[in-house]
């Protein structure tokens, strides 16, 4: 029950793009295309899972038990970077075809903020998940799942409006950004749902 | 005049987030009110300044194919400096930037002025280009944070000039008032450089 609590209250009430603004220069950068944003997103639930789960690790038992929790920042976007090349490494070695899907956002993905963000805020104080690290890994899917989910809904809208004739100096970025607003007016209406 | 120049150009014609769209998390998250985003801008312009002198220093020590972990070290460094700075004399604005603090590192601005300016050009001009930048990335901030804070709760840099009980166009302190106000700026913008 928890679990599906977990997933529903990242998913959609606190969605990371359109609620809590995490991860939004990918969000405009590849939602040009259905296919992009599709890789993207994939690529995106799987680092941020894996990720979530080694700085979370590292955290409890190397930051904390020695004292140096002010070495977050720097710890864990080093890893972050670190695990992303490992992953690109391994993956072209195991799995060829995932590699090719994945393609070039792999590597992009080491300045996505909502991994940094996410880890950090699992081990951060008064995060209600954090004594347990299955509940932080199912944390970290929701969320990701939530971006894919935002991800994917916003190119769908994006290709249309691309048809469409909007006025003079909204083209482009400004009409995607107000468009963006919408998204996340409707998302507002999964308020209170958890 | 060169100098002059690599100054201004990130104020308006370059400006990180009017023009490049570069780090639009912090702008659409930090937003909420003028003050909170000005806090944000600076904090950003100390790192942005600081990680250019430092690269600008470094960069014939540097291995080509080492950089760019070299400097997200560098601008992590700084940013976790400025994160303590703010804890310990500004506990209020570090507790409502929260999050956005460290995310600092992420922000495609600081690593894109190192990659693009400060690891190609000696300190001086590097320290200009950084200073710059950040003035015209707190600038655009402390805009979309006025217009917001304005339309959403009535006042300006905590200053409310409307009666306690008016009502205020909500919607713009919250999530969605983020992407339209940010998108309607840039609108102005680019219609504004048609004109010219």
């Amino acid at each position: 029950m928890k679990i599906i609590i977990i997933l529903i209250s990242t998913i959609f009430v606190n969605n990371v793009i359109l609620a809590q603004f995490l991860g939004i220069c990918p969000f405009l950068g590849t939602s040009k295309k259905t296919s992009t944003a599709v890789g993207m997103g994939a690529a995106v639930i799987f680092v941020l899972v894996l990720a979530t789960l080694v700085t979370y690790l590292l955290n409890k038992y190397v930051l904390v038990a020695h004292g140096l929790e002010f070495l977050q920042t720097i710890a864990f976007i080093l890893v972050i970077a670190a695990l992303v090349q490992m992953v690109e490494i391994i993956l072209k070695k195991i799995s060829p075809s995932l590699y090719t899907a994945l393609g070039v956002f792999l590597p992009l993905i080491t300045t996505n903020c909502c991994v940094l963000g996410v880890s950090l805020k699992v081990v951060g104080e008064g995060f209600i998940y954090g004594n347990n690290v299955g509940e932080a890994v199912i944390y970290a899917a929701g969320i990701a799942i939530g971006f894919a989910l935002a991800l994917i809904i916003f190119s769908g809208i994006r290709e249309h409006i691309d048809l469409m004739e909007a006025p003079e100096g909204t083209k482009g970025t400004p009409i995607a950004l107000i468009t963006a607003g919408i998204l996340a007016m409707a998302f507002m209406g999964f308020g209170g749902l958890v | 005049m060169s100098n002059w120049k690599t100054f201004t150009k990130g104020l308006i014609k370059e400006n990180p987030i009017l023009v490049l769209l570069l780090g639009c998390c912090p702008t659409l998250a930090t937003t909420t009110s003028a003050i909170n985003g000005m806090s944000m801008g600076l904090a950003t312009t100390f790192v942005l300044i600081m990680s250019n002198l430092v690269i600008s220093l470094l960069k014939n020590f540097i291995p080509d194919k080492v950089r760019i972990p070299c400097f997200i070290v560098v601008i992590a460094s700084f940013v976790t400096v400025v994160q303590l700075v703010m804890q310990a004399y500004v506990p209020d604005i570090y507790a409502t930037l929260g999050l956005f603090i460290p995310l600092i590192v992420v922000n495609c601005i600081v690593l894109g002025r190192a990659e693009a300016f400060a690891s190609k050009n000696p300190v001086w001009p590097s320290i200009l280009d950084g200073a710059g930048m950040g003035l015209g990335f707190t600038f655009a901030l402390t805009m979309l944070g006025s217009i917001r804070e304005i339309l959403g709760s009535g006042s300006i840099f905590n200053w409310r000039f409307l009666p306690e009980d008016a009502n205020t166009i909500l919607i713009f302190v919250l999530a969605p008032g983020a992407f339209i106000a940010l998108g309607y700026l840039i609108a102005v913008v680019n219609r504004l450089k048609k004109t010219k």
